[in-house]
């Protein structure tokens, strides 16, 4: 039997968050009760004229610079065609000539997707049919909000260097946390900051030509992508294998029954009929521009991540992947909590350790996690390492630190977190060999396994006050003794 | 043709000076202008609307800042007419077509609030070719308007009702605008100064687009000097218009009687033909100015006659798509349908007249996939070639001389079954609005038919001062019957 490969190409459409539209000074915003912020230019109105916003301009470049394009000088065309959520029956978008172009985009797992083009456009206003189950051909009528006609987007092309629906969600994944990161959007999928158009196709494995794609429309979430892509790849595999020919057509995900449509042809027999917009002038990235683009936007994603797994693997044998990140690494910089992590080690905490905390308990409330002050969190860990504090009790003490704030020693104290004097946790540990000779034996006879179980004996018996570092210091020295 | 002479406004300056003054009030130049409005409103269909009752009130306001001490500015209590395509808060603003029927704009056009900031009052929107697409005002779906010179003929067009509203004498100025002669046609079929700036120099926010690449407002007056003056009131950078140039609005008076001595004229002969009375006002004209010092040549320009055909494929194209938001779904005209596509069609139309059809037909063809590269894509290298030709003329010539129009005024009906003969009609007239250039219209001689016949001065980008120099010059040559205004 032929195996397949999968080829994914995406289009993803960023809603930026400027204050104003793209053309005028209307807000952008979501949310708002319907046609409240238009004014003549974003309705279309007879003889209103189009004037760019700079700070779109200057986000649009702050995302190419991200994804490693090239800025260039770029122009508006107008894509025409008629729709009641187009104000002027045509929207202004860049089109042979985008604004970025030729850039790459690192996943996670060190592999890295190209983004051929990152250009600026106008979004439509919102149609919402009524009666008819929601489409248009059926709708008794339908309703037009102009607010978000006007909100300045960035489409982002990829190349189709994506080869399964995972590597497509982890696309999105980076592409958003990036997005974020640069400022330039809020990255909110479901009121679609965010929207995901896929371009799939299959080939034979080892082939190099491109099968016939499809451009699969309507995917609202991650899952919906993953699942669209999934289903696609198989129906036209099964296509191919039933000697049928995929025809290259635009399919609508229906999250109702995890399948893809065939939307009409009729939407896809458009000609746009493309030409220079001439109420704008080219688009110049000159040098303010330019450091206008670059000023506040810190290392991206990848980059953060390569930071702070060299910080990790410098001081611990921790596994890594590919490129040196481990999926606590990917959390904490994902959830901007890796200057956290960066300040307590400079503190003189352990990275290590620093990391899992904040990848596991201070990822519980990211929020309050990043304004903890790297010092206060680098001891409270001081205090664990040092065994103070049990794991049990740090992570207490954590909770409260992002609760309330404070002092850890003084929070610890406060909880009766008084450390476990050696002779009590000498009697304890002696209690648990005294009532597991036979594990005690098998230790003692070089069985290093069965340490783990002895020394959850002790943390059971004192209720996870006791400190595992000592708990197994005692173990051992008992053994030699 | 016999035209008797109208009462006269005096300049717009002497009008300005008097209402400062206090010597005469806005209200009464107003009550002239209406006046005359009133009388021959009727034989010529200047108008869609007057706006009496807005007039008299910007009037009062005038008046009463005088009163005040203030100055309302310099076109103060000048009445003044627009063409019905740019927009005007609360007033109806039709593009004379069906499809904008019972449209109130939100908002002013800049020249618009520019005009009221000077002071000066509006009695009125004009009548035009549908949409501007025209050479005569019939297209218009409210009917043509008629030439005071000879009501049997059209005015030109399509900023028809502005020109003839100053050509008999209603008001002291109004405003058109011009795509490929849609200023200098009707000026020198009307026997009127016309002028068309260079683009960017007025702001078009405001004016209902046709061609958005090519469209320029500006004025129609009975003198040079008026003209210069209402331009340089309109002019100047405007933050809402992207393609409005960075810079002030160009002094054309305080040079305007410098005189022709030194400049060198070229009187471009591929638009001159034997026999041709508005050739011959051409030669005429040319040994005026060498009388007054201007050093005069003949030169071939061949390149600017692929203006006309890479005109009637850009204007289209550009008026297809500025032309699709008319579709029922926001604002005017709106013909039921059973669905969304079918309510469109009908709207459109039932709402479009013919001409509009032809012409975002064509543009719509021009711009389809496979024909892209064969008419839009080579009418702008024609562009591009005609802009080259202007360059290289203008290292020789400071300014050139065309006819402004092949013939005069044309009887109603005469080419309005045959698209292309209208369209000659912009054949010297599109070559500077390709290039962007500034260009005017002065009266200069009658015909033997006692029709006017207009001169038409072309000069470089941003050569304004230059090109109205030469035409005061012109006008103190001309012919003083050729010049409105006149009684039908």
């Amino acid at each position: 039997m032929t195996e397949y490969e999968t080829v994914v190409g995406l289009e993803v459409h960023c809603e930026l968050s400027t204050a104003t539209k793209l053309f005028c000074g209307c807000r952008n915003a979501f949310g708002d009760e319907p046609n409240t912020n238009i004014c003549p230019v974003c309705l279309g109105l007879p003889g209103s004229l189009p004037v760019i916003n700079r700070r779109a301009v200057e986000l649009a470049l702050r995302i190419g610079r991200a994804l490693n394009c090239s800025a260039r000088r770029s122009i508006f065309h107008r894509k025409n065609y008629f729709y009641p959520d187009m104000p002027k029956d045509y929207q202004i978008s860049q089109y042979d000539e985008p604004i970025n172009v030729d850039g790459w985009l690192e996943l996670p797992d060190g592999s890295r997707v190209g983004v051929e083009r990152a250009h600026m456009e106008e979004d439509t206003g919102k149609t919402t049919h009524v009666g008819g189950g929601g489409r248009i051909h059926e709708a008794g009528y339908s309703l037009v909000d102009y607010n978000r006609a006007g909100v300045p987007l960035v489409e982002i092309v990829s190349r189709p260097d994506i080869r399964s629906a995972g590597q497509a969600k982890a696309y999105v994944d980076e592409l958003r946390s990036i997005l974020v990161a640069t400022g330039a959007s809020d990255g909110r999928m479901e009121e679609g900051s965010l929207r995901v158009d896929a371009n799939v196709s299959v080939r034979p494995m080892g082939s190099v030509e491109f099968g016939t794609r499809c451009e699969v429309k309507n995917l609202n979430s991650l899952r919906s992508l993953e699942r669209a892509i999934e289903y696609e790849v198989e129906r036209q595999i099964a296509l191919i294998e039933a000697g049928e020919r995929v025809a290259q057509e635009t399919r609508h995900f229906d999250e109702g029954d995890n399948s893809t449509h065939s939307m009409r042809s009729k939407e896809e027999a458009n000609d746009y009929r493309y030409f220079p917009e001439p109420d704008l002038t080219p688009l110049v990235p000159d040098a303010g521009l330019l450091a206008a683009a670059a000023e506040g936007v810190g290392p991206m994603p990848a980059e953060r991540r390569h930071r702070l797994s060299e910080l990790i693997s410098s001081s611990s044998e921790l596994a890594t992947r590919r490129d040196g990140s481990t999926d606590q690494v990917v959390t904490v910089v994902d959830l901007g909590l890796d200057e956290l992590v960066h300040g307590a080690v400079v503190a003189g905490a352990d990275p290590r350790l620093a990391l899992a905390r904040a990848a596991n308990e201070a990822a519980a409330n990211p929020e309050a996690a990043r304004q903890l002050a790297p010092k206060v969190f680098a001891d409270l860990l001081k205090m664990e390492a040092s065994g103070q504090l049990s794991a049990t009790q740090s992570k207490e003490v954590l909770a409260q630190l992002m609760d309330k704030g404070g002092d850890p020693a003084k929070i610890a104290k406060r909880l009766g977190y008084e450390q476990m004097d050696s002779s009590a946790l000498g009697a304890m540990v002696d209690d648990v060999i005294a009532a597991h000779p036979q594990e005690w034996q098998r230790y003692r006879d070089g069985d290093d396994k069965v340490a783990q179980f002895l020394s959850g004996q002790v943390m059971k018996a004192s209720r996870g006050q006791a400190n595992g570092k000592l708990v197994a210091e005692a173990f051992a020295s008992r053994r030699e003794s | 043709m016999s035209a008797s002479p109208a009462p006269e406004f005096g300049s717009l300056a002497e009008i300005a000076a008097s209402v400062r003054t206090g010597a005469t009030s806005a209200r009464a130049i107003l009550a002239q202008s209406l006046d005359r409005v009133r009388e021959l409103e009727g034989d010529l269909h200047c108008f869609n609307e007057v706006t009496i009752e807005h007039a008299e009130a910007d009037a009062d306001a005038v008046d009463r800042m005088v009163r005040s001490g203030r100055d309302p500015g310099p076109l103060a209590g000048v009445p003044v007419a627009l063409k019905d395509n740019l927009c005007t808060e609360g007033i109806p603003t039709t593009c004379s077509s069906k499809i904008l029927a019972g449209w109130l704009p939100p908002y002013d056009a800049t020249v618009v609030s520019r005009l009221r900031e000077a002071g000066a009052v509006a009695v009125g929107k004009t009548n035009l070719d549908e949409f501007a697409m025209g050479s005569s005002t019939e297209n218009s779906a409210f009917g043509p308007t008629k030439n005071p010179w000879d009501t049997g003929r059209v005015p030109g067009g399509s900023s028809g009702g502005s020109a003839a509203a100053v050509a008999s004498g209603m008001v002291p100025l109004s405003f058109g605008s011009d795509t490929g002669g849609s200023i200098r046609q009707p000026a020198a079929l009307c026997g009127i100064v016309g002028v068309k700036p260079t683009y960017g120099v007025v702001s078009r926010y405001g004016l209902i687009a046709f061609a958005s690449s090519l469209d320029q407002i500006g004025p129609f007056t009975t003198t040079v000097a008026d003209a210069a003056l209402a331009l340089e009131v309109i002019a100047g950078h405007d933050p809402m218009d992207s393609t409005s140039l960075d810079r002030p609005a160009p002094d054309m008076l305080s040079t305007l009687t410098d005189g022709v001595s030194g400049l060198r004229v070229g009187i471009v002969d591929d638009f001159l033909t034997d026999g041709s009375e508005s050739s011959d006002a051409v030669v005429l004209a040319a040994a005026a100015l060498a009388l007054a010092g201007a050093k005069v040549d003949h030169v071939k320009i061949p390149d600017l006659l692929l203006g006309l055909p890479a005109y009637y494929l850009i204007a289209p194209a550009e008026a297809s798509s500025n032309l699709s938001r008319y579709d029922g779904v926001r604002y005017g005209l709106r013909v039921d349908g059973p669905d969304t596509e079918t309510m469109n069609s009908r709207t459109r139309g039932q709402g479009f007249g013919p001409e509009v059809k032809r012409r975002i037909m064509m543009g719509t063809y021009a711009l389809s996939a496979g024909y892209y590269d064969a008419y839009y894509g080579q009418a702008q290298k024609a562009r591009t070639l005609v802009i080259r030709a202007f360059d290289a003329a203008y290292k020789n010539f400071d300014v050139l001389l065309t006819p402004t129009t092949p013939t005069v005024a044309f009887p109603f009906g005469s080419k309005v079954d045959d698209p292309i003969e209208m369209y000659m009609c912009d054949l010297c007239s599109i070559p500077s609005s390709l290039a962007g250039h500034p260009a005017v219209s002065v009266p200069f001689a009658l015909s033997s038919e006692g029709l006017p016949i207009g001169v038409q001065v072309l000069a470089p980008a941003l050569g304004e001062a230059v090109m109205m120099r030469v035409a005061a010059s012109l006008e103190t040559a001309a012919a003083r019957e050729a010049r409105g205004p006149v009684t039908p």
